[in-house]
């Protein structure tokens, strides 16, 4: 299971029969090894990996740190799963360290994401302050490199 | 020009000695553009990042001088040490291992040791190019072994025993091999090892390419019953570690042979370089985890790659053990060589002629799968309608 994963993870358009091949496996396990990881949601869905850098109209990012009241019983599932409702909402993780949830937020130009923090995401009760970081370059996404000038030299054949 | 002076005359084993059949390949691929290649046998990863920074840390710290003839005794110590627990033989890091550039040097610097004029070696063919050059250039014969895809090019201890005379000293094998990707079984080379202790023979074994072993496990040689008193280990980093241009290699051997080995390297490379042997005990001590993400790599890309061969009509065995694929092409009525350049020259693929590895070799391609999977992928495509436009006597064969 954890092996057809990795393999999704690192690209999501290979077919099952790919997969089988790759590991040397069943098509038929492979596909009840995806069945049961979307059932149980481990497999949450499909998406690109885009660089929205390199658009012509790209979209931009922060990383936003909340500082939050916990509620008695729920901690901090409950405000975060209200964060989570809004469409602007990229991914909310719960965080050890000097703030209590790290939300990354994108939107068309930095208004849209000030406008997002201010008007709704600061007066969730029980947010008590967020501090907003925008994205100014990407170097590495999702496992990805996506700057670098590092370049291989490899002879066309060698021994 | 003016005509070189006789005395730049080459000595007739250098004279005769046929250049490599890669090299001859690589200079028909020298200025053509979008060539996808599969005839790299190094990995396409880059070395890991932590090997990197431990040399670059050490170069900052003024660590840019020559090392024992030996090598590093840390570097040794952490080779010794990881023969012992990966593969069970034990070695002493002072006297039994030599650090030298890459197993090319070791096998060069291993038959100057050992050969005399008309010393014969035992060469299981299809093998790595500079084996049979090795003995020769030491002044020895090879004498080669024809290995066959009926045995998956596995080496038939009767033919090894065949081709021995009183004037035979050793044997070489490198498993698994490259060309043909072959490993070989604990029972396949008991029997060799139980050939060399009868005519009392040493064994080369050269196992650059032993984590590279994709089902089942390594057998080293030397571990064998009564194999470490005449086994010469190899082993480097180049593949497993993705190190081919740091050129860090090894070899384990009784103290005699080691001494003996020492005294040529120290004369003529003196020791390896230091930068390298950084990075070869950084690889070493932390990054098991990176091989084996490598390792697991190619397996998957050795799956897709020779069942792709196999679906578009080049008959290829499963290979398991280092990153090759060997398909036969001999159905298709070209040589090797015919097939290799028409295939560059048609579709821009690099594959190398498996005669380049000996004359058994005939008939089929070495194909490397260290690729990216969407290379492996376009190469694929090229052969499957290469071999269509050959069909339809569409491609001109020189």
């Amino acid at each position: 299971m954890r092996q057809v994963l990795e393999l999704l993870e690192q690209d999501a358009t290979l077919s099952p029969e790919e997969i089988a091949t790759r590991l040397g496996r069943d098509v038929a396990e492979v596909r009840a090894a995806i069945a049961e990881a979307r059932a149980t949601g481990q497999l949450l869905g499909y998406s690109a990996v885009v660089n929205w850098e390199k658009n012509d109209s790209p979209k931009i990012y922060a990383f936003i740190a909340v500082s939050a009241v916990p509620e008695h019983g729920r901690g901090f599932d409950a405000i975060a799963e209200q964060i989570t409702l809004f469409d602007e909402v990229h991914s909310v993780y719960l965080m050890s360290g000097g703030f209590d949830l790290q939300v990354v937020v994108e939107g068309e130009d930095f208004r849209e994401i000030a406008q997002f923090v201010a008007e709704k995401l600061a007066p969730i009760p029980g947010v008590r302050s967020t501090a907003t970081s925008f994205v100014l370059k990407t170097y590495k996404l999702e496992g990805r490199t996506a700057y670098t000038h590092r370049t291989t030299h490899r002879l066309a054949v060698t021994p | 020009m003016s005509t070189p002076s006789q005395s730049l005359r080459l000595r007739p084993e250098v004279e005769h000695m046929p250049p490599s059949g890669i090299r001859e390949f690589f200079d028909l691929t020298l200025g053509m553009e979008g060539v996808v290649t599969l005839g790299v046998g190094e990995p396409d990863f880059a070395t890991p990042w932590k090997i990197c920074d431990a040399v670059v840390d050490s170069l900052r710290r003024g660590q840019t001088s020559y090392t024992s003839n030996y090598g590093l005794m840390e570097l040794r110590e952490a080779i010794a040490e990881d023969l012992g627990m990966r593969w069970g033989v034990d070695y002493d890091p002072a006297t039994e291992l030599i650090v030298t550039m890459g197993v090319s040097e070791a096998m060069d610097v291993a038959m100057r040791a050992l050969l005399s004029p008309g010393d014969e070696v035992v060469v299981p063919e299809p093998c790595y190019v500079s084996y049979k050059a090795c003995v020769s250039m030491a002044g020895g014969n090879p004498v080669v072994v024809p290995c066959t895809v009926e045995h998956d090019f596995r080496p038939q201890v009767e033919d090894l025993e065949a081709a021995i005379t009183p004037r035979t000293r050793g044997l070489i094998i490198g498993y698994p091999n490259n060309p043909t990707g072959t490993v070989m079984s604990r029972e396949d080379l008991l029997q060799i090892a139980r050939l060399a202790e009868e005519h009392d023979l040493f064994v080369v074994s050269d196992e650059i390419y032993a984590h590279l072993t994709y089902d089942g496990e390594h057998t080293c040689f030397a571990s064998l019953p009564g194999m470490r008193e005449r086994t010469i280990l190899m082993n480097g980093f180049s593949k497993a570690y993705a190190m081919t241009g740091w050129r860090i290699g090894f070899t384990a051997a009784p103290g005699q042979l080691i001494e003996g080995m020492v005294r040529i390297h120290a004369y003529t490379a003196l020791s390896a370089p230091i930068s390298g042997q950084i990075g070869a005990i950084e690889a070493l001590q932390h990054c098991e985890r990176e091989m084996h993400e490598m390792v697991r790599d190619y397996d998957q890309r050795r799956r897709v790659f020779i069942k792709g061969l196999n679906d578009i009509g080049l008959p290829c065995f499963e290979a398991r053990g280092a990153f090759y694929a060997f398909p036969s092409i001999a159905h298709t009525g070209l040589t090797s060589k015919q097939f290799s350049k028409a295939l560059l020259y048609d579709e821009k693929v690099a594959a190398v002629p498996g005669t380049a590895f000996g004359d058994c070799g005939e008939g089929y391609l070495r194909c490397t799968y260290a690729q990216s999977m969407d290379n492996l992928k376009e190469a694929l495509v090229r052969m499957e309608r290469f071999l269509a436009k050959l069909k339809a006597g569409k491609v001109q064969v020189e």
